[in-house]
């Protein structure tokens, strides 16, 4: 099974764990992921602010090129690429004349009919149903699924799970043995781009939600962004001066969690890369063969 | 040669605007058979009527063609002209010009070319119009009321006041509806339940009205003034005529977890139960899906128990099958359960309540007896938020519409909560107050200055549970969408008014149209408030849309009103537009052979059979013969009759074919 990949800049950087963690899944599920050649930029957050054709020129490449290169589907982990993405396909479809200026701009012919798929969609239909036939060792933790800003807004374009109470990583969570916990802040923002310029807003916000997690006995936040990663992950020392005490909790990327359950090790997806270190109780119950057979038999 | 009169009317400027009405009226004067040809700024205006009639009797006129708007609400006043200038109804035609022409085009050369080529189809089919005579039908002067809310008592009392007979038809086992349910009643804080049940009893004991309670309209069948309705009396395991309402049974019962329907969850009832104590009729019923003996057949201690020996295990669903002359249906509305809102918590936190769960708290008959007492733990809330338009308002994950009653009721509720608990705070969330109605913005002033509601103007985001509190988070948007934070005990969400559960179901039984929220439909929102589109049915009450008491008892007497009217007539007149079977010379007697393929696909069961027979008594040949006052004049039998034997009066195959052959032949 071949699909599309589009890394975008944080996988190729900061958040180089969420790219290991990402492939490992796919092999260990048998998913071939085809980069898409020659990528650039999907120009999130400043170009839309900036210049709107920009903004659509960028990822209509991209489109473009998955298209020429015949991948259907494309797999586009990071968040802001995936709404970038997602946006100008929509926004191209919608507007015969501005698909015609775009793809002027670009000298690339674009259809607009690429499926584009974000980590918890690719999980949900190319490995949910595998997970209890490769399943290793439950991650059974109680987790808190933190979605971010810009999983599932804006709702009419994405048409992604439900935007004030979203269920979907949740239930990935619980198909791995996690208990994921019903909190308050599952899509608040965490500050973003404030990371670098503002690190006292992400204290304050990013704070806010770590508190209510580990207040609802949270073990670790689950999460499917870059940007979430590293301001809830790089960012603790902030998180923990706005709220005067240490939280330890680890951030990990759902693609790690579900790593973890399914017995790749720890190094491979990246878990030595994280700033607070992943220090879960020890999980001794690991499943055997015939576990699993009984389970699947009895589902079946 | 015919002699037919055009009148082109502008419709002030609807089809002036764009068509050239002068040039159409000069073109057809020059059609042939055309004797009079005129245009004028509002033909359906007494000038412009005046115009036809006495162009009738002047110019000697066989037939009328009015240019104008579609004959849905002007047919009837231009036949009114034709025949008050001494033709026969039936020979007035009326070409669309403006929702046809006007209206869907730009101005221009070819929408005057167009509104020509109307006018001189009718004139041509007009020529074959031939003088028709209305049918006069019987009337069953018995009303249907389907609902016994507020809307449908006041509407039964007003009809069976009048002299008619009454046939009420409640789903739930009391009347009463929402009405019922309500604490106090914005703007006067008059207690609800003391201005309504006086009229409930009343209902049940008018000598002409009949009560069906724990009753739905299965099916309905025929026409204004002569439908026939099929009621399905749904089993009440008890035999009503012996029970004394005693409510030993209710007492008895060991099924008494129930969550009370009357109370919005916020109380119980048991298996077989009365709805409310002011319940009317004030007898219990058994609720077989919750009843031990129906589910596991075992129990029957209320049969034990009963003094008078009423309770019936073996009874069953009963079907009526009444005549009556009109309907008016008053459904009547329900709300939004929180379960809609994941927001707020999907329903999941048990203080955050409804507006309908709220009236149940303050109501003195309620499950807290009127103090005002938080579902989870019963202890007294000393912050309360309101959230106005939860759902109303919101084309993104709501209703599109404003629910009209929330604004008034959730200042009713501020207001109430302070009077009982002094110490108490009020928060509301509102976008806009809505206070249109007499004594109404003076009420909500009240609320705020006399009672210190705090209104906020924003939206609230969410609600979470923290530490035993409600965390209402939102915006003021008047201090700049600052983030507002309040820790409240309890939360009451003003949820959106959306149409009756059924409502749908029962418009398409009815054959009455609605909307795209199932609000069932008027046949005009100014002028035919509370008609349907179909003839003798009408509407009352929140069945329509969301609608306060006074609105929906004021609608209910118009309703009443309309019924009355008709029944006011011994029969009725209809269009005399049916189908009909031809009749030719011996010894052909008609080209129908007697096939009958038209009898099945009838819809209103209108085409009997008929023997042609000689002096002798022996039957020559057997025709199809079609009741006229049966056929509603659909044509599906015309288009299925293989030897064309089969026309419409004033529709006949000839008349369309001649519109046709008009309209292809240049002119």
């Amino acid at each position: 099974m071949k699909i599309g990949f589009y890394p975008g800049c944080s996988l190729n950087g900061g958040s180089k764990e969420y790219k290991d963690s990402v492939y490992a899944l796919a092999k260990q599920f048998d998913i071939e992921l085809v980069y898409i050649p020659d990528w650039n930029c999907c120009g999130a957050t400043a170009a839309h602010n900036l210049n709107k054709e920009l903004s659509l020129s960028l990822p209509s490449r991209i489109l473009a090129i998955a298209e020429r290169e015949g991948l259907k589907d494309i797999l586009v982990p990071c968040a802001a690429c995936y709404s970038r993405l997602t946006v100008t396909q929509h926004e191209l479809n919608h507007d015969e004349n501005l698909k015609k200026r775009i793809t002027d701009i670009i000298e690339m012919p674009v259809k607009g009919t690429t499926r584009i798929l974000n980590i918890i969609q690719w999980i949900e239909e190319f490995i949910l149903e595998k997970i209890p036939y490769k399943m290793f060792k439950p991650f059974n933790h109680k987790v808190a699924c933190y979605y971010g800003c810009l999983l599932v807004r804006p709702h009419e374009i994405l048409k992604f799970d439900r935007e004030e109470n979203p269920e979907s990583m949740d239930k990935l969570m619980k198909a791995v043995g996690a208990d994921s916990i019903d909190w308050a802040f599952k899509t608040e923002c965490c500050g973003a781009g404030f990371s670098v310029s503002r690190t006292d807003i992400v204290g304050k916000l990013s704070g806010k939600l770590m508190a209510d997690a580990v207040d609802r006995g949270a073990e670790a936040i689950i999460v499917a962004c870059p940007m979430c990663h590293s301001n809830l992950d790089m960012r603790r020392p902030a998180i923990n001066k706005y709220l005067g005490k240490n939280i330890d909790i680890p951030i990990l990327y759902i693609s790690q969690a579900i790593g973890l359950a399914v017995g790749i090790d720890e190094h491979t997806l990246g878990l030595h890369r994280h700033m607070v270190d992943v220090n879960l109780k020890e999980n001794t119950t690991t499943v055997t063969k015939e576990k699993i057979k009984e389970k699947t038999e009895t589902e079946v | 040669m015919a002699r037919i009169g055009v009148f082109i009317c502008h419709c002030g400027e609807n089809i002036s605007a764009t068509v050239d009405c002068a040039k159409v009226a000069a073109v057809a004067s020059n059609f042939p058979g055309v004797a009079y040809s005129v245009d004028y700024k509002y033909m359906c205006s007494d000038p412009g009527q005046r115009m036809i009639i006495d162009a009738i009797k002047e110019k000697k006129l066989d037939g009328i063609v009015v240019g104008s708007c579609s004959p849905r609400m002007h047919e009837p006043t231009f036949r009114r002209a034709t025949a008050e200038g001494g033709l026969n109804p039936f020979l007035c035609e009326m070409a669309n010009l403006r929702e046809h022409c006007s209206w869907v085009h730009e101005k221009g050369d070819v929408t005057t070319a167009k509104a020509i080529d109307l006018v001189r189809t009718l004139v041509e089919k007009v020529k074959r119009n031939t003088p028709l005579l209305p049918i006069k039908v019987p009337v069953t002067k018995t009303a249907l009321v389907i609902g016994g809310g507020v809307a449908g008592i006041q509407a039964a009392l007003d009809i069976a006041n009048t002299g008619h007979k009454v046939v009420m038809v409640e789903r739930d086992p009391s009347i009463g509806g929402h009405m019922s349910q309500l604490s106090e009643t914005f703007p006067t804080l008059d207690c609800s339940q003391c201005i309504l049940t006086p009229r409930m009893v009343e209902v049940a004991q008018h000598p002409n009205i009949t009560l069906y309670t724990y009753a739905e309209v299965e099916s309905l069948d025929g026409f204004v003034g002569n439908f026939k309705v099929k009621i399905r009396k749904k089993a009440k395991s008890i035999n009503e005529k012996d029970c004394t309402g005693c409510g030993l049974c209710c007492t008895k019962c060991p099924t008494k977890k129930i969550p009370s329907e009357f109370e919005q969850g916020l109380g119980f009832r048991s298996a077989i139960y009365v709805p409310f104590p002011q319940a009317v009729p004030n007898k219990p019923v058994i609720d077989k899906e919750n009843c031990t003996y129906y589910t596991k057949g075992k129990c029957r201690v209320c049969e034990k128990v009963c003094p008078t020996k009423a309770i019936r295990f073996d009874q069953e669903d009963e079907i009526l099958e009444i005549e009556i002359g009109a309907i008016v249906i008053c459904t009547g509305f329900n709300i939004l359960k929180t379960s809609f809102f994941p927001e707020y918590g999907y329903g999941v936190y048990k203080d955050v309540i409804d507006g309908l769960q709220f009236e149940r708290l303050a109501s003195a008959s309620g499950p807290t007896l009127g103090e005002i007492r938080r579902p989870s733990d019963g202890k007294i809330p000393q912050k309360i938020v309101f959230i106005a338009c939860a759902g109303s308002r919101d084309p993104a994950k709501g209703i599109e519409y404003c629910s009209k009653i929330c604004c008034m009721y959730t200042a009713k509720h501020a207001m109430l909560y302070k009077h009982k608990v002094h110490e108490g705070k009020a928060y509301i969330f509102y976008m806009d107050i809505r206070a249109g109605g007499k004594m109404y913005e003076e009420f909500v002033r009240r609320a705020i200055v006399e009672d210190e509601a705090q209104y906020i103007r924003g939206r609230v985001s969410k609600v979470y549970e923290k530490n035993g509190k409600l965390i209402v988070v939102g915006a003021d948007t008047l201090l700049g969408a600052m983030p507002v934070e309040i820790e409240a005990d309890m939360v009451v969400l003003a949820t959106a008014g959306i149409a009756s559960e059924g409502a749908e179901s029962l418009a398409q039984k009815l054959h009455v149209s609605y909307d795209a929220y199932k609000f069932f439909a008027e046949a005009h929102p100014k002028l035919k408030p509370v008609e349907t589109n179909t003839a003798g049915i009408f509407l009352a009450g929140a069945c329509q849309a969301p609608k306060d008491i006074p609105e929906s008892v004021s609608a209910a007497s118009g309703a009443a009103v309309k019924v009355a009217a008709l029944f006011s007539n011994d029969e009725l007149t209809r269009d005399p537009m049916v189908a009909f079977v031809n009749r030719t010379a011996p010894p052909v007697f008609s080209t129908c052979v007697g096939c009958f393929l038209c009898q099945p696909v009838c819809p209103y069961q209108a085409i009997e059979k008929e023997e042609i027979k000689d002096r002798q008594g022996k039957t020559i040949k057997t025709v199809a013969r079609i009741n006229p006052g049966l056929c509603q004049g659909c044509g599906t039998c015309v288009a299925l009759c293989r030897n064309k034997a089969i026309d419409i009066l004033g529709y006949t195959n000839e008349q369309v074919y001649t519109e046709v052959v008009a309209l292809l032949n240049e002119y």
